[in-house]
């Protein structure tokens, strides 16, 4: 390939994914300049309640972590072709199982930790590998029977905290008994940041990217995720791989429970998984399936989200317009991509009826198309 | 009056569905319009009735070209096309569905569609209650009701897409009555079917549409045998497959029979042995998919039994049938052979990486170019395999079969390949047979079956017409059993 094609490529890169992000920014600001705000003053402060001082990055990055853990899952089922929705569940189970662990575990150090971790990978894996015999045995679409298992996982939870494992006299949803000090992870100073949690996230995205990249299991995954039919006929036996993949994603995301409740909550709480699985679902779409992609897209999510706690306070105005600019930037890409497909296959049938034959796929591909657009090809509900 | 189809273009990616489709046909009288599966005749068929649009091409309906950009154009020029499967809501009951499909204004006019029901009954005998849910009816009835419906939208040409599949011996007689009916009151039928009989029962005349364009037109009555030489084109059977010795048996079926997808094939007899090549004739869907899918573990026989070698296979998954040595390459390469989005190399590294845990790219790449050369497939290791055209991807598959196939099962080895492509398969394939592969093969061509099998079973309605001996058959005859005449010799 030339210098020129090389610089095409990469410019059609950036177009795809900075146009959306840019476009997103001017719809947000536009909501906020409707509102009253002062459209840059606000952006301003969210970019300083994320980035600020060192509290303000240990709080986005203990939410860097869950979103990047559960996105690395997440890879792993989408290769598999699986609308994963029951993330938010198995976060919520593996909080659940780790809360167990750290009620009735033994009070030492670094034992203690060991074995929630375990019990919440566990938990995790347990919940998801349900959603996948619901799927393969019972044929009951995914995401409905992750949604389903998403309830019934908050409703366990709430109903262990004001049942069960309710605090001594009174039962509250705010939560259960703190942990004992060797059920938390350490914390670097005065901010709530794990390094422990941090580096748990980063080992899960070498790992995902190893998996996907260099491993039979891998390559099998992405066969079955492609075509079902084809690869059966290869002689690979697709429910054992959907199952698998199902439990990875389940384990990835129990970790992420585990440390939701170890490192940020110290108890159980309702809302413990912070909605991280559903916001997870998004990383993963804009990362278009790519281990490596995660974590860049995860940071920033948890900019917006952490950031925009401030102009509640501030500027008196709801955090929600954190979620908007998310879920903007989400529509954004997706659009590029779709704007993109047309105008490839628009160049396709131009070059097909100059050349008097068709552009194959690979002139298209080498042509770059933007994440979004391979996302529509291998994961089509 | 008389509707005129003008260098009617339609491709479908690189399939050229319709390929320069010219036809009059005039009114007052049944036109059959003959070809077997993948001629183009639904195509041509939906682009008339306005659900699909041609490429290029023009439809001129007395002297004046119509625009059919969707079927309710259609039916404003009087085109009314009745599916193979009517077009019906089955929870609604009969007068519903005439009334859904009514044009607005009359869409409240319950009595005007009763009135119709009724006169439907008395023209043609068609018996329908107004109240009964379509659900209930038998697909005769549905097609009753379609026809009403059309012709009560003031349809003038009816198409009809092989109208007699699935309904009662008594439901055609009816259906043939009202058809005759109608095109002595002037209206223009359309019966599209791939069965002689019926086409010779009540056609005037006959087109013939082979890969996409129409070969041949005649007044009825015409000889079956021309008819076969039209659908099947001129059949010369060149060269005699080398002769091998075949071996022991590798296949053999008992009594075998398999539903699979509502179409039950009965009473499968067969033995299959090593070096051997065996031809399954007949018209999609008369049973030979099943067969393979049955020899290669994919359906289970609900009676008799199936064995590979002495091994009784019976009730045994599609992995045990591997393990045993069968392959098996259905017809739809991207969708049942290879994987969109994967390259060359990750296919090479999914067949040949069996019991590993990691994969050596450099070696699997390697590999993947020495069969891209061995097989010259024109493509990359790098190449996806929905980027390449489609005999190469018949290379790439046969690239990827293992080394020790006993039983090879293959769907259409050759559709949508050029001369060049499809002799390198056989030479390939024949290769194999040499070493002592068993090869068994659908196809719709009869010159590939012919010239390559020992054995030819044809394939009518779910059941083995009959055995023939490759060397001993014409393709007059061959065409014929497949239509399912069993007299003409």
């Amino acid at each position: 390939m030339n210098t020129a094609e090389a610089a095409r490529r990469i410019g059609t890169r950036l177009t795809t994914s900075l146009i959306p992000i840019l476009l997103a920014l001017a719809v947000v600001v536009g909501l906020l300049a409707a509102v009253g705000a002062p459209p840059f003053t606000a952006l301003g402060y969210v970019w300083s309640g994320a980035m600020g001082g060192s509290s303000q990055v240990g709080d986005t990055l203990m939410a860097w972590v869950p979103l990047t853990l559960a996105g690395e899952g997440l890879v792993i089922t989408f290769a598999a072709g699986l609308w994963n929705i029951g993330i938010e569940g198995q976060i919520v189970m593996g909080a659940i199982a780790a809360t167990w662990v750290a009620r009735i575990g033994p009070d030492m150090p670094f034992v203690m930790l060991l074995l929630m971790f375990l019990a919440g990978a566990a938990g995790g894996a347990l919940w998801a590998l349900l959603a996948g015999v619901l799927k393969t045995k019972g044929r009951v679409n995914e995401i409905f029977g992750g949604l389903g298992l998403d309830f019934v996982a908050a409703g366990l939870a709430v109903y262990l905290i004001i049942g069960p494992w309710k605090r001594e006299g009174i039962a509250s949803t705010s939560g259960t008994e703190i942990f004992r000090p060797s059920a938390n992870l350490p914390v670097v100073g005065t901010t709530r940041l794990s390094l422990v949690a941090v580096a748990v996230a980063i080992a899960s995205v070498v790992l995902v990217w190893l998996l996907m990249r260099g491993t039979m299991f891998g390559l099998r995954l992405k066969a079955v995720g492609r075509n079902p039919a084809s690869a059966r006929l290869m002689g690979i036996r697709t429910d054992r791989y959907l199952l698998g993949a199902f439990g990875l994603c389940g384990v990835l995301a129990g970790i992420a429970g585990t440390i939701q409740v170890a490192g940020v909550w110290h108890k159980l709480v309702p809302s413990v998984s912070g909605g991280y699985g559903f916001l997870a679902i998004l990383v993963a779409l804009l990362a278009a399936f790519r281990a490596l992609r995660v974590p860049p897209i995860a940071l920033f999510f948890a900019i917006a989200s952490v950031g925009s706690a401030q102009l509640t306070l501030l500027l008196y105005l709801n955090s929600a317009i954190g979620g908007v600019l998310q879920a903007v930037v989400v529509l954004f890409v997706i659009l590029a991509g779709g704007w993109q497909l047309r105008r490839l296959s628009k160049r396709r049938s131009a070059a097909a009826a100059e050349a008097g034959a068709p552009a194959t796929v690979a002139e298209l591909q080498a042509s770059g198309p933007a994440a979004p657009v391979e996302t529509s090809g291998t994961t089509g509900v | 009056m008389a509707l005129e189809l003008r260098d009617i273009h339609k491709s479908f990616g690189d399939t050229r569905a319709n390929d320069g489709v010219t036809l009059t046909l005039e009114s007052g009288a049944i036109h059959g319009l003959l070809g077997e599966n993948g001629a183009g005749k639904s195509t041509l068929m939906k682009i008339l009735s306005g659900y699909i649009g041609a490429d290029s091409g023009e439809i001129v309906l007395d002297g004046t070209p119509l625009r059919l950009s969707a079927p309710r154009d259609a039916i404003r020029a009087g085109i009314g096309m009745l599916h193979q499967d009517p077009l019906v809501f089955l929870p609604f009951t009969a007068l519903d569905n005439l009334l859904l499909g009514a044009p607005a204004a009359s869409a409240k006019d319950r009595k005007g569609a009763r009135a119709e029901l009724g006169r439907a009954r008395e023209r043609f005998g068609f018996a329908l209650d107004p109240d009964a849910t379509v659900r209930g009816l038998t697909v005769g009835e549905r097609q009753q009701l379609e026809i009403t419906r059309l012709l009560w939208l003031g349809a003038r040409i009816l198409i009809l897409d092989e109208p007699t599949t699935g309904i009662s011996a008594d439901q055609r007689t009816t259906l043939f009555e009202a058809l005759r009916s109608l095109a002595s009151e002037g209206m223009t039928v359309i019966f599209v079917s791939h069965k002689l009989e019926e086409v010779e029962d009540i056609c005037a005349d006959v087109a013939v549409m082979r890969r996409g364009r129409v070969v041949g037109t005649s007044a009825m009555p015409c000889p079956s045998d021309r008819l076969v030489q039209m659908m099947f084109g001129k059949v010369l059977v060149e060269a005699e497959p080398p002769a091998v010795e075949p071996g022991e048996v590798v296949l053999r079926l008992e009594d075998v029979t398999v539903a699979d997808r509502g179409l039950a094939t009965t009473d499968l007899t067969a033995s299959v042995r090593a070096s051997e090549v065996i031809g399954l004739a007949g018209l999609e869907g008369s049973g030979q998919r099943t067969f393979l899918r049955a020899c290669a573990g994919l359906v289970h026989p609900e009676h008799g039994r199936i064995l590979l070698g002495d091994r009784d296979m019976t009730g045994r998954g599609l992995e045990a049938f591997l393990a045993a040595g069968v392959h098996y390459m259905p017809a739809g390469r991207l969708e049942e052979g290879l994987v969109s989005g994967l390259t060359i190399a990750e296919h090479v590294a999914l067949v040949t990486g069996n019991g590993r845990f990691g994969i050596d790219w450099k070696q699997a790449t390697d590999e993947a170019d020495r069969r891209i050369e061995r097989f010259s497939i024109r493509g990359s290791a790098s190449s996806p395999a929905d980027a390449l055209s489609g005999g190469n991807q018949q290379r790439l598959l046969l690239a990827l079969m293992p080394p020790d196939v006993r039983l090879l099962l293959m769907e259409h080895p050759t559709r949508g390949l050029d001369i060049e492509s499809a002799d390198w398969v056989w030479t390939q394939l024949m290769e194999r047979r040499r070493q002592g592969t068993a090869i068994v093969f659908a196809s719709a061509d009869l010159d590939e079956l012919l010239r390559y099998s020992d054995r030819i079973l044809v394939f009518f309605s779910g059941r083995v017409l009959r055995t023939l001996d490759a060397r001993g058959t014409s393709g007059e005859e061959l065409g014929a059993l497949i239509g399912g005449k069993e007299a003409v010799a």
